[in-house]
Formats: C-alpha cells, sequence, structure tokens
C-alpha cells in the first residue's frame, strides 16, 4: 500500500482540484482530506457519510463561577492569559474569574494550581470527522470545530483511519489532499508518507513557498516531488522552478497550463478529468501517471 | 482612520489575495500621510516582503522557553510527566526523564510541580522576526523556523510589535484554527477576501462563523470578480454581510502579482478601489 499526501506551502495553488482528478484517475484509492480547516474536497466528491465520529484532541479548563475566590492565583500562573477577571459575584467574591476559551491551550497548569479546586478539566469536542462513499471509492473527512486546535491530532487520526480502510479493503494506494503552510497540521500530514507531491504555481511568492515546504520534506526526509499549476502565467518563473528543482534533485511530475474549464469544473462539482475535454484533461492525467512512476 | 487601529485580512481559502489587499492597503494609507504598519502573521509562509520589499534594519531570532531537566536534583516522582498534557516530558523509569522539545507548548507547568526543583528552562529557537521600513510603510514580519509547530507562538511576538498612534494592518494565515484565532484576537476589523467559486465561499462561511464567534466586526472584499459565480454575493447578501471590495479577474493583475509587483503600481487604474477600500474600512470602524 503507498500513500499520496498532496501540499503546496502557499495557499489556494490548485491541490484540492488535483487530489479531485487523481480520485477520479486512481479508481482503486481510499481518500482522505487533511485539510482540515478549511476543507473543501467534499464539494467536488460529494460524499454520503456513513460514520460520525467527535474528535477530542485535548482538554479545555472552565471555572465554576460558585466555587471561585477570585485569589488570581490562575492569572497569575497562565502562560496563555486566558484567565479573565471578568465573572459575575458570588458568596464569597465580588469578582470571579473566567476562562477565555480561544486562549486556553489545555495544560491544566491552573487546575492543578486553583486552591480551592475551582477549575474543571474536561475533554474538549475539538470537530467531527466521517467515513464516506463517494463515486470513486471511501472518504475520509473532517471538520474542525471553529476556533478550535489540535489540528495535527486530528490529522493524524484521519491518516490512520484511512490506512485502516485500506487495509480492511483491500486497496493500493491512499490519496492525501492537505493543507496549506508548514506547520502543525503539515507536519502531521507528511511525516511517514511514501511521496509527497507539492502543487506550486509560477509566482514569487509561490517559488517561495516552495522553498520552505521542499527544506521541510527534507527535514523530515520524505521524498518529494513537484507539479507547476497554471504553469504559462510566468513562463520566465516555471523555468526558474524547473532549473531549482533539477538542482536540489527533486523531480518534476509535470505541468498543468492556466484553464477557464478548471473553474467551471468546480463549479459544476466536478474534477478536471471529468469535466475538461482538452488539453488539461491530459496534462493533469500525465502528472498522475508522472507522480506514479515516482512512487515506484 | 482612527490611530491605533488593527486591521486583519482574513481568509478561510489560501491564496485569495489577502497578501496583495494587505500590502496594497497599507502602502495606500501611507500615501494618505498616515502611520501605517503592515505586519505578516503568516508566519509559516510570509510574502509581505516580496511585494513591498522592505529594508530591515533589525532581525532576532524568537525564543520560547522549554524544559531543561537536571537529573542529579531529579527524584524520579514522575509529576513532570503527569501534569503535561503534551507528551513533551515523560518520567520513564528511576531518575530518567525524557523531553520532546518540539511537542512543549511552554506552559511551565513540570517546573511549577517538580518538587526538587530539578526543572529550569531553555530557550529554544523558534523562528525570526524582521522589522524595517518599506517607503512609509512600517514592516514587521514573522518566519518561522523548519521544523517547528509554534506557530501561535510567533506570531504573538509578531503581534507584540503593534506600535501606538499607527493604523495596523495584519496579514493572517489561511484557515480557521489556532494560528488565525491568534491572529484576529484583538483586532478591530477583520477583512475576508475571497473569490467567487465554491471552495471560495465554502471557506468564506467558515471565516465568517470563526470571526462572529470570536464577536468582531468583519467585511468582505471579492478577489478576481468574474471568474466564478455569484454564488458568494448572494450568501453575502443574505447573512447581511458588507461587500467593501471588488477586484476584477483581471490577468494583468495575475502577472502583476507573479512578478512580484505591487499592483498600484503596475496598473495605477487600481489605485481607486483601494482608497475606496480604506474608506469603506473607516467608516465601518466608526459604527
Amino acid at each position: 500500500m503507498k500513500e499520496i499526501v498532496v501540499i503546496s506551502g502557499k495557499g489556494g495553488t490548485g491541490k484540492t482540484s488535483i487530489v479531485a482528478s487523481f480520485a477520479a484517475l486512481a479508481k482503486n484509492a481510499v481518500l482522505a482530506d487533511c485539510d482540515v480547516d478549511a476543507a473543501d474536497l467534499h464539494l467536488i466528491l460529494k460524499p454520503d457519510i456513513k460514520q460520525t465520529h467527535d474528535f477530542s484532541g485535548g482538554k479545555k479548563a472552565t471555572i465554576i463561577t460558585e466555587k471561585c475566590i477570585g485569589c488570581g492565583k490562575c492569572e497569575q500562573i497562565c502562560n496563555f492569559d486566558a484567565p479573565k477577571f471578568d465573572g459575575p459575584a458570588n458568596s464569597t467574591a465580588e469578582r470571579t474569574y473566567t476562562i477565555e476559551p480561544f486562549s486556553c491551550e489545555g495544560c491544566g497548569v491552573c487546575v492543578q494550581f486553583c486552591p480551592v479546586d475551582a477549575i474543571e478539566f474536561k475533554d474538549a469536542i475539538n470537530g467531527q470527522w466521517f467515513v464516506s462513499e463517494t463515486r470513486f471509492g471511501t472518504m475520509v473527512h473532517a471538520k474542525l470545530g471553529i476556533a478550535e486546535e489540535n489540528s495535527g491530532k486530528l490529522v493524524s487520526l484521519i491518516r490512520k483511519q484511512a490506512k485502516d480502510i485500506a487495509t480492511k479493503q483491500n486497496k493500493e494506494m491512499i490519496i492525501v489532499d492537505g493543507s496549506p503552510g508548514i506547520g502543525c497540521p503539515v507536519i502531521a500530514s507528511i511525516s511517514g508518507a511514501d511521496l509527497v507531491l507539492i502543487v506550486t504555481e509560477p509566482t514569487i511568492s509561490g517559488k517561495h513557498d516552495l522553498d520552505r515546504v521542499v527544506e521541510l520534506t527534507q527535514h523530515f526526509k520524505i521524498p518529494a516531488a513537484v507539479c507547476i499549476n497554471k504553469y504559462d502565467i510566468n513562463t520566465k518563473i516555471t523555468k526558474q522552478i524547473e532549473k531549482r528543482a533539477d538542482e536540489i534533485s527533486l523531480k518534476i511530475a509535470g505541468k498543468i497550463a492556466y484553464d477557464t474549464s478548471v473553474t467551471k469544473a468546480q463549479i459544476a462539482a466536478k474534477s478536471i478529468v471529468e469535466y475538461s475535454q482538452n488539453g488539461v484533461k491530459e496534462q493533469v492525467t500525465s502528472v498522475w501517471e508522472k507522480t506514479l512512476n515516482i512512487l515506484k | 482612520m482612527e490611530k491605533n487601529a488593527v486591521i486583519a485580512i482574513a481568509s478561510g481559502k489560501g491564496g485569495t489575495g489577502k497578501t496583495t489587499v494587505a500590502a496594497n492597503l497599507a502602502w495606500v494609507i501611507a500615501e494618505q500621510e498616515e502611520a501605517v504598519q503592515y505586519l505578516d502573521c503568516d508566519v509559516e509562509e510570509p510574502n509581505g516582503h516580496i511585494f513591498l520589499k522592505p529594508k530591515i534594519n533589525q532581525s532576532e531570532k524568537v525564543k520560547v522557553a522549554v524544559p531543561d531537566v537536571d537529573l542529579e536534583k531529579c527524584i524520579g516522582c514522575g509529576k513532570c510527566g503527569q501534569i503535561c498534557q503534551y507528551g513533551a516530558i515523560v518520567s520513564i523509569k528511576e531518575k530518567n526523564v525524557l523531553t520532546f522539545e518540539q511537542l512543549c507548548h511552554s506552559c511551565g507547568g513540570c517546573m511549577r510541580v517538580c518538587p526538587s526543583n530539578a526543572i529550569k528552562s531553555k530557550m529554544l529557537d523558534i523562528g525570526t522576526l524582521d522589522c524595517g521600513k518599506a517607503g512609509n510603510v512600517d514592516f514587521v514580519s514573522g518566519k518561522l523556523q523548519i521544523g517547528s509547530v509554534r506557530t501561535p507562538a510567533l506570531i504573538k511576538k509578531v503581534k507584540e510589535q503593534i506600535k501606538e498612534n499607527y493604523i495596523a494592518i495584519i496579514d493572517a494565515p489561511p484557515g480557521t484554527s489556532c494560528p488565525v484565532v491568534e491572529t484576529l484576537k484583538e483586532a478591530d476589523f477583520v477583512l475576508l477576501v475571497t473569490e467567487p467559486t465554491p471552495f471560495g465561499l465554502n471557506d468564506l462561511k467558515l471565516a465568517v462563523d470563526l470571526t462572529r464567534e470570536m464577536r468582531l466586526p468583519f467585511a468582505v472584499a471579492i478577489n478576481r470578480c468574474g471568474m466564478g459565480d455569484n454564488k458568494v454575493e448572494e450568501y453575502c447578501q443574505n447573512e447581511e454581510i458588507k461587500i467593501v471590495m471588488k477586484l476584477a479577474d483581471d490577468r494583468r493583475i495575475a502577472e502583476a502579482y507573479s512578478d512580484g509587483e505591487m499592483i498600484i503600481d503596475v496598473l495605477p487604474e487600481y489605485k481607486k478601489s483601494f482608497i475606496g477600500l480604506y474608506e469603506n474600512i473607516s467608516r465601518k470602524l466608526k459604527e
């Protein structure tokens, strides 16, 4: 079983459109959307949700107003400025503390040191994850709750579920849609993958972000290849990216031209290879075939 | 515009034009002879410097505190491992403690619970902070070190550079999770940049939910108008969300962007769009 993870560094380079086409071309893969805080793959794959599960990646502190004596110990020891002296009065204090949920990182230090045990520490529900059927096979995806954390843990969980399903269904491949950036959800998406396909675009920003994401794959020693999307927007920078890839032995999985049918396919909720009939369909297919070759 | 206003430019979806809007807006504000700062909080992939081309006059490493265990003093009680919620410190057997610095959130819990005072803090690099000037725009940017996951901690450092009596334009990271929350905290106004496509709309809805959850005033800018459908505008109408700017789907903008050029320099006809945006935000701030 092989796992391909599609990431980009810079956002909006076309990851999800390419993953949807790969799903259509692979025919025998399990799909996973690991862009958990702005998931879009479901808009093309129209999953029929079969299972829904809550996800808890950690705990959150809450102050029990009736017990709080307003001593300020929590505020003094919290490294995240989460306790606020804005709670209502109770029988012992004129004002009490509350925990600002956006700031709480669930470390539990206040819980440990509160002199009157006024702080509860409960599992936080950070989101939900789903197992669904799509026209291209089983898909595992998730929705991180609004303003929630622990996206890295959710990503790891989705990849594990996808792997278990692939084993059970005897599938040869897992295709993963990753998130932009180089931080915790991206590291969680790529660790241990068989191949990372980086989708970039020929802009100075794209090139800059590509360098950083390549460095990330090298740091974690994960094989990587690059695909240049909308390559004809700036052929000069496309050449620079090709040259750079050559210098650092980064394999090139192909180029895709800018084509308005890519947006039209998205509006029609179709993958590029289902919707388009012209060159862009062939280019995406060629990127898929090259990616498979690199994987071998 | 009100001095000290903090305006965050965000979006759920990546690549919708946050940096283009933030950089050009900051430039236009400077041209109105107002004191303005541009702060790049997209610390995983900062790109503002490509367009604003600042002269950096101060660059410093950003560090966070992580535990440093003195095994001589350790009595092997295991309290450090019990309080740590992140698996960053583990007491494995008698007097042997392992630390995993990259998992640490710097809460300080282990140091506080240790009864034998065996844990001190040492500093771990998480990235760099650059400050400088781009024309009359005060420029600040954070750059996360490769392999670090301490995105919110670095964003906090970038935001500490917000100056008094300046209008602060903050370029936010994409998404809706902790790095974005850290960036938007205490903003006076959030501008959500989107594009008229199904992905743009889906991620805009998530970003709207986030700003509402955080009780922040916000409005929408639509980039690449004409590339897709009308659903973003319909959604904004139904939700009574103000659209404060529309930028056309103009291949020349994409080309200028690709070369790292400022739109208002290369295509001066768009300057009035950014001045209009500035006036619209000023008006919204007074409401």
